[in-house]
């Protein structure tokens, strides 16, 4: 195959002389081959990152990533775009700080620019049981070699102006936390970056390609039944999150995950005047400024099973109040658009990356709230998976398993309620 | 946003109800003599189809009675609504 | 100059002559009408750059009409007041107006930032993904904020939106989305069918095309006939009318949202937007249509528009948008502009048809021809026409024009249809895309299904409000459609460019036919793809005008059918909504309102300091003249522990549970045996979730046989009463029980300290209090300080203690009584903080230890789970986890030195270097305890209690802070609970 095209303000120049008819497609259209080494299901940001890894960090390239539609279609192209590693249990705290580590060689990795901008991830909050909480959060983050800083009112006074400290409000701030290294990056980007590096080194990435079956024999996996024909695998990695129960459903395997909506919205947009990401814990919302000027607000789960990718106007209303209580300037914006995501809610809030009770398939989902910021890692420790066949440290924790003997993730410690977490 | 029809007190918006989940899943009638597996089955291992699903509805903010519902998952149509215990 | 030099002598329908206004823009005074847009203004005044683009800072005019409007975005107000990103066209003038152009700097005129266009061919689309990745740390420190500056819109506002808002909801059998001939016709024929309608239209006045261009209908102008139908449905009282009204969104169950303005001249006090949320039985979609561009090179500048919007202002508002007009089309309606136009007094200098065969006589035509390129840069002074069949040695015709009128053809509005999950259909051969199957309680009509002539529009509209009211369960009403001798199709081939260039597709975001080209070419084939990649479609017109030649560009570059290309999802909302109006009542106490217990009044008479406990508010401690906050907290637990005190506990929450099976019921509910309480006992209750999680406590007491009192945390309340609801009619159905959640009718308030026994003696001089009549953990009926209430003895503050609740109406004569008898006792008020300290210094846990993924045993409980096998979350308790070695249990620490404090949210360390380790546990519940004289924390600690007597670290490294302690029993005072028993 041809040699990456690299991209560079060099490039950019010459593609102007040239009236940018030179640049190559970033990634071929192929037809699929009979069979592959590995087979990803899911072109979104974790089943290219897993293709990609495995290429790249364990020299299987034979390997191609089904795609139903069109790549980074699903809820990599609908979330908030949030990266940061400030979570509470040991187990979490490593693998996100491994993903972190990730997005921050990323584009260079890539040679793509996935505009990760570590600007700071901000929690504030309004009770002495909050402050507490986030405070041992971010205490347990620095024992677990993660940055991660206390804020007083002055200090979000100066960083986050646009909010309101006022003590006159329903919900006063008292103060707030920062992981500093968190932030945002472009969420087509990755996989658009992932999906180009991916296919220099070999990667067959084929979209309208849907998965129909999953072929099995003597507790193996041996293939899929796709909308374009049956194609042959060796092992089968599914990064379907929003639809693994569907797909997983496919092998005979129940999941402990549940989905639902969440719904986000973005303002039109209008001049930087916030650069940190901030999350109110009262109002269970976050809000940040997009590059290209939008305020993006997101909150919680419509609440109920659903696979409609429409929300409800109730949870629309819920997200703006708190947005305009808590950065009342932000009321002088029009929202521009919302939509939702159909996110795999597993039944502890933690992921599922693990091989399967089928030999040869193995799978990662199960993300809830985590999925984009996880996307480099997930693929990192899937790709390990199935190159190994069994799992990394970083994903061990992440069984189905812990589901049957109480060893769960419980981030939130809300039970196991899909909804709840 | 679902527009819920109680069999108490009529047409009633979303949200005045609490969700209460997959209603295909029975707790074992002894769960002592249940084995793990049948029992984080029961906790954990619930119904997710995209279509039709038997869920349960809380009307917390009117009657507070518990409602057995029919809705698809990808439509939100409803089916039957009843209550849990008639 | 004349101030208004583009205003005709006479015309236009929207405006009142007898009224000018003055207003602002860009700080130059300018006159127009009442009834005026601000686009119509400044067409009027000549000004002709509004704003400037998103990307290249191009100059921007007005393009469009209405809601459609993708580049004159404007800003009003001055300073903190500024409301950014309006469309010029939608702004109602007013007197005395500040509006200001966009995204340029000094001015839209003259805009330093449009030296980026300069640079315009090193940023293609996506330019960004490709550049910026060196060096790393650049990327923050430089290269985004630049980036972010350029970007960004309107300004950004630094003040609160001050306006009044609101929301109102309501039902109806039919709504009718848009007031244009369908709209209204279906309207009619669902109303006088008797169906409760809602007519919502986006502009000042209802007529929809017929606002720009005159129509006939039955023998009269087209305006006049809809003025007489919505005057017959004012008069009916099952119609409600809309003007100014969007219907943005459309959700499931037949769910609309409507956006309604206020007017120029609406009364003090209207809201500026009024949001209804209309749940309508069936939905009439007759949105309309929205003209398409041409994509020629300069089809930005100002002075190019939409053909249908400059004869609007001519028509609406006698504004010529230009004094000599190159009006270029696809389709018959540029003849019926340039007719428009020109007896309005615009100078047609040629009407170029791009179909061969067309033509008038009366007006200079140039068939099978178009525009190749708008010449000039900040305002177009000619343009280049063309032949379209591309025949060699063909030569461009220069024409000297001030204004460019396109009309690409028509667009449906599809957005509510799909919105409503209906699906769509390409027409080939009419370039159309249409909706097809619908998705909910609906039926497009008119234009926004497709029909262009104005006979088939009303009765299109007609028969969707008949079949509308039908499936509403009414009658077919009296009379037949109106008709229109307008029965011109309007349809128009697909033909979209010619010539090279510089041609918008997106006006508002810069994206051109060569940035979708350049997509295509890259890769980025779906069509989804080339919208996040080019952004197309994204800007606040939201594709209105970009979207059908964005396709169309695509499938030709990507070689595959329109019908299969498919379009991008139209999300709500249809046009933006203020922030502001969605949250409308719902901001502060509209959010969560500030509930505050029966004796409130009297805490804050008090001077009590209040701390949030859920929606409550607590008194936290009373503040005390020279002591600082520990101290006066200190010095009521010392009060309370040597004497007497009284705490407000009516927060709890309080379930009265009755029936033939009520114990039975309890025991399965709680971990611990309920059944064999005796009546007028009570018991410490642990409730565990069915995942072995500790859930809540509280106390329970048996009043009789078959009834019981029991109490949750306050922080429990809502979800315990939920739980056990469910288990009644869901798990166990065959219960006869009776679950009645009594928090709103009890309040409640402790004594406690030795002398609480004295106290109460005197104040229920009814009630045997000795040890032996009232024991620990009993119940009792009483009359308390002349008021009939129930007393029980129990304790969380580790002293002899009763617990009163009286009714609540009640609440505050208890409380002020119990005070004003207790003077004589040494009665102390105490808050929240204190009854803390308490509760820590005997090692009761709250939510801090029960934190959702504690088992009973990890806090010390474990020996209270008895009641059985099948109560609720036993099972879980015997999953391998939940029951291994090394799991974290609740330990006490005392600090060593006595002058430290622990700081919130410790770790517990083996080292005190706060260096990256494993921690041992954490801090869950911390305070200095003046029984003890030093800081003491409850923490859970891995394998804590066989490291009782170790010394540990209490660590905060976000606050530099480690101290050491020693690992105790969680029971610090009075472990063998000799002073309760006293």
């Amino acid at each position: 195959m041809a040699a990456m095209q690299r991209y560079s303000i060099f490039s950019l120049l010459r593609g102007a002389l040239s009236g940018h008819r030179g640049w190559q497609p970033a990634w071929r259209a192929p037809e699929p081959k009979s069979s592959y080494d590995v087979v990803i299901v899911g072109g979104g940001g974790h089943g290219l990152a897993t293709a990609y890894y495995l290429a790249r960090n364990h020299g299987i390239a034979n390997v191609a990533v089904l795609e139903r539609g069109w790549i980074g279609g699903g809820n990599t192209g609908r979330n908030t775009t949030i990266v940061r590693s400030n979570y509470l249990l040991p187990e979490n705290q490593r693998f996100y700080e491994h993903s972190l580590k990730l997005w921050e060689g990323l584009s260079r990795d890539l040679n793509y620019n996935v505009m990760f901008s570590p600007r700071g991830v901000i929690n504030v909050f309004h009770t002495d049981a909050q402050r507490d909480y986030w405070i041992r959060r971010h205490n347990g983050m620095r024992y677990a070699g993660i940055d991660a800083e206390l804020l007083t009112r002055s200090d979000l006074a100066r960083l986050v102006p646009a909010l309101d400290l006022s003590p006159a409000i329903r919900h006063p701030i008292v103060g707030g936390v920062i992981q500093p290294r968190g932030g945002v990056a472009r969420h087509d980007a990755v996989a658009w970056g992932y999906a180009r590096a991916a296919d220099a080194l070999g990667v067959d990435i084929i979209q309208d390609c849907e998965v129909t079956g999953i072929d099995i024999q003597a507790g193996r996996v041996t293939g899929l039944q796709t909308s374009r024909g049956p194609i042959g695998a060796g092992r089968v990695g599914l990064a379907v999150a929003g639809h693994s129960s569907r797909l997983v459903e496919m092998a005979g395997i129940r999941l402990p995950i549940e989905t639902h909506l969440l719904t986000a919205t973005v303002s039109e947009p209008v001049k930087p005047f916030m650069d940190k990401v901030v999350s109110v814990a009262a109002a269970h919302v976050y809000v940040s400024q997009t590059d290209k000027g939008e305020v993006l607000i997101g909150g919680t789960l419509d609440g109920y099973n659903s696979w409609s990718q429409r929300g409800s106007p109730a949870r629309l209303e819920d997200i703006l109040s708190a947005a305009c209580e808590y950065f009342p300037r932000v009321s002088r914006l029009r929202q521009l658009r919302h939509w939702a995501g159909v996110m795999d809610m597993s039944m502890d809030g933690s992921p599922i990356i693990a091989r399967l009770p089928v030999e040869g398939l193995a799978m990662t989902g199960g993300w809830c709230y985590g999925g984009f910021k996880a996307t480099p890692a997930s693929g990192w420790c899937l790709a390990w998976t199935l190159a190994n066949d069994a799992p990394h440290a970083l994903n061990a924790p992440f069984s189905l398993e812990r589901f049957r003997t109480g060893a769960v993730l419980d981030e939130n410690g809300a039970g196991p309620v899909a909804w709840g977490h | 946003m679902l527009l819920i029809p109680c069999p108490f007190c009529g047409d009633r918006d979303e949200t005045e109800f609490a969700y209460g989940g997959d209603a295909g899943t029975e707790r074992p009638a002894d769960p002592g003599a249940a084995t793990d597996e049948a029992w984080t089955d029961y906790l954990c291992f619930h119904d997710n189809p995209k279509g039709p699903h038997r869920e349960f509805w809380f009307h917390r903010d009117g009657c507070r009675r518990w409602l057995t519902v029919e809705r698809d998952t990808h439509t939100h149509e409803l089916g039957a609504v009843r209550l849990s215990r008639p | 100059m004349r101030r208004q030099p583009f205003r005709a002598a006479e015309g236009g329908h929207l405006i009142d002559r007898s009224e000018p206004l003055r207003f602002d823009f860009d700080g130059h005074r300018q006159e127009g009408y009442r009834g005026d847009s601000l686009a119509s203004g400044l067409l009027a005044a000549g000004v002709r750059i509004v704003a400037r683009s998103f990307k290249y800072h191009r100059p921007r005019g007005v393009w469009g009409f209405g809601s459609e409007e993708p580049g004159a975005m404007v800003a009003t107000g001055v300073r903190e007041e500024v409301r950014p990103n309006l469309k010029a066209t939608e702004i109602e003038l007013a007197d005395g107006l500040m509006a200001f152009g966009q995204n340029a700097w000094p001015s839209v005129a003259w805009d330093l930032g449009a030296a980026v266009g300069m640079a315009g061919n090193v940023l293609p689309a996506g330019f960004y993904y490709k550049t910026f990745m060196w060096p790393p740390r650049w990327w923050l420190a430089l290269y985004e904020p630049v980036l972010r500056r350029m970007a960004g819109f309107g300004p950004a506002p630094s003040a609160p939106d001050g306006a009044f808002y609101a929301k109102r909801r309501m039902h109806a059998d039919v709504l009718v989305a848009g007031g244009g001939p369908a709209g209204v016709a279906a309207a009619l024929a669902a109303a006088r069918a008797g169906a409760k309608v809602v007519l919502a239209d986006e502009n000042v006045r209802f007529g929809g095309g017929l606002l720009r261009a005159p129509g006939e209908i039955g023998e009269s102008d087209g305006l006049a006939w809809i003025d007489a139908a919505i005057g017959e449905l004012e008069a009916m009282a099952n119609v409600r009318l809309l003007r100014r009204a969007t219907v943005t969104g459309y959700y499931d169950h037949n769910l609309l949202l409507v956006a309604e303005r206020a007017g120029g001249d609406a009364a003090p006090g209207t809201p500026e937007t009024r949001l209804w949320f209309v749940r309508a039985r069936e939905a009439v979609i007759a949105a309309g249509a929205h003209e398409r561009p041409l994509l020629f090179a300069g089809n930005d500048r100002p002075g190019v528009m939409s053909a249908s919007a400059a004869g609007g202002y001519a028509h609406a508002y006698g504004v010529l948008a230009g004094q000599r007009a190159v009006i270029a089309g696809n389709n018959d309606s540029i003849y019926a502009v340039a007719r428009l136009l020109r007896g309005a007094g615009v100078s047609i200098a040629a009407v170029a048809d791009a179909r061969a065969e067309s033509g008038a006589r009366d007006l200079p035509c140039r068939p099978g021809r178009t525009v190749e390129r708008a010449l000039g840069s900040r305002r177009v002074r000619g343009a280049l026409l063309r032949r379209t069949d591309g025949r060699a040695g063909d030569r461009s015709e220069r024409i000297a024009c001030d204004l460019v009128a396109v009309a690409g053809g028509w667009s449906p509005a599809v957005h509510l249809h799909t919105q409503a999950r209906g699906s769509l259909s390409y027409d080939e051969e009419r370039g159309l895309v249409l909706p097809d199957r619908p998705g909910g309680a609906n039926r497009s009509a008119g234009a926004a299904a497709g029909r262009f002539d104005l006979d088939g529009c009303l009765a299109e509209g007609w028969a969707a409000g008949v079949a509308a009211a039908a499936a509403s369960g009414h009658e077919r009403p009296a009379g037949e459609p109106p008709r229109s001798p307008d029965r011109v199709a309007g349809d128009a081939p697909v033909f979209w460019r010619i010539g090279a260039g510089k041609q918008f597709v997106d006006l508002q975001y810069d994206v051109t036919a060569a940035d979708v080209e350049l997509a295509a070419r890259e890769g980025y084939r779906s069509v989804e793809h080339v919208k996040r990649y080019t952004a197309l479609g994204m800007g606040t017109d939201q594709g209105k005008t970009s979207g059908m030649a964005g396709l169309v560009l695509l499938s030709e570059a990507i070689g595959r059918p329109v019908a299969r290309t498919g379009t991008t999802t139209f999300r709500p909302p249809y046009t933006p909504v203020p922030m502001a109006a969605m949250a409308a009542g719902l901001i502060g106490e509209g959010r969560d309102a500030l509930r505050r217990t029966a004796a409130d009044d009297w805490h804050e008479a008090r001077g009590a300091v209040f701390t949030a406990a859920g929606l409550w508010r607590r008194p936290s401690y009373y503040p005390r003249e020279g002591m600082d906050e520990e101290e006066a907290i200190s010095a009521e637990v010392r009060e309370v522990r040597a004497g007497v005190g009284i705490v407000d506990v009516g927060t709890l929450g309080k379930v009265d549970v009755q029936g033939r099976d009520a114990a039975a019921f309890l025991d399965l509910v709680y971990a611990n045996r309920i059944s064999t309480l005796k009546a007028g006992r009570g018991r410490y209750g642990l409730m565990l979730r069915e995942d072995g999680r500790v859930f809540d406590d509280g106390v329970v007491m048996r009043l009789g046989e078959n009834h019981f009192y029991l109490t949750t945390t306050t922080a429990q309340h809502h979800a315990a009463m939920q739980h056990m609801e469910f288990l009644l009619q869901t798990v166990w159905p065959e219960l006869e029980v009776y679950a009645t959640d009594v928090s709103e009718h009890w309040f409640a308030a402790a004594l406690a300290g030795p002398g609480s026994r004295a106290l109460l003696g005197e104040v229920a001089p009814g009630l045997d209090v000795s040890d032996e009549a009232f024991p620990m953990m009993a119940v009792r009926a009483a009359t308390v300080a002349g008021l009939s209430a129930l007393v029980f003895r129990m304790s969380y503050s580790g002293e002899l203690s009763y617990e009163i609740a009286a009714p609540a109406d009640h609440g505050l004569a208890l409380w002020t009584r119990l005070l004003t008898a207790g003077r004589e006792h040494g009665l102390t008020p105490y808050g929240t903080e204190a009854m803390g300290v308490m509760r820590i210094e005997k090692g009761h846990v709250t939510h801090a230890e029960a934190d959702g993924r504690t088992t009973p045993d990890d806090l010390g409980l474990g020996r209270m789970v008895n009641a059985g096998r099948r109560s609720i979350g036993r099972r879980s308790l015997d999953l391998p986890a939940l029951c291994r070695k090394g799991r974290q249990q609740l330990v006490g620490l005392a600090v060593i030195d006595p002058e430290a404090r622990i700081p919130p949210g410790c770790q517990v360390a083996e080292r005190d270097d706060m260096r990256p380790a494993a921690p041992l546990g954490h801090v869950t519940s911390f305070c200095y305890s003046p029984t003890l004289g030093r800081a003491i924390a409850l923490a859970l600690v891995e394998n804590g209690r066989s490291r009782i007597g170790q010394t540990v670290y209490v660590a905060s490294p976000v606050t530099g802070l480690a101290m050491a302690a020693e690992i105790v029993p969680p029971v610090f005072y009075d472990a063998e609970g000799t002073r309760l028993r006293g």
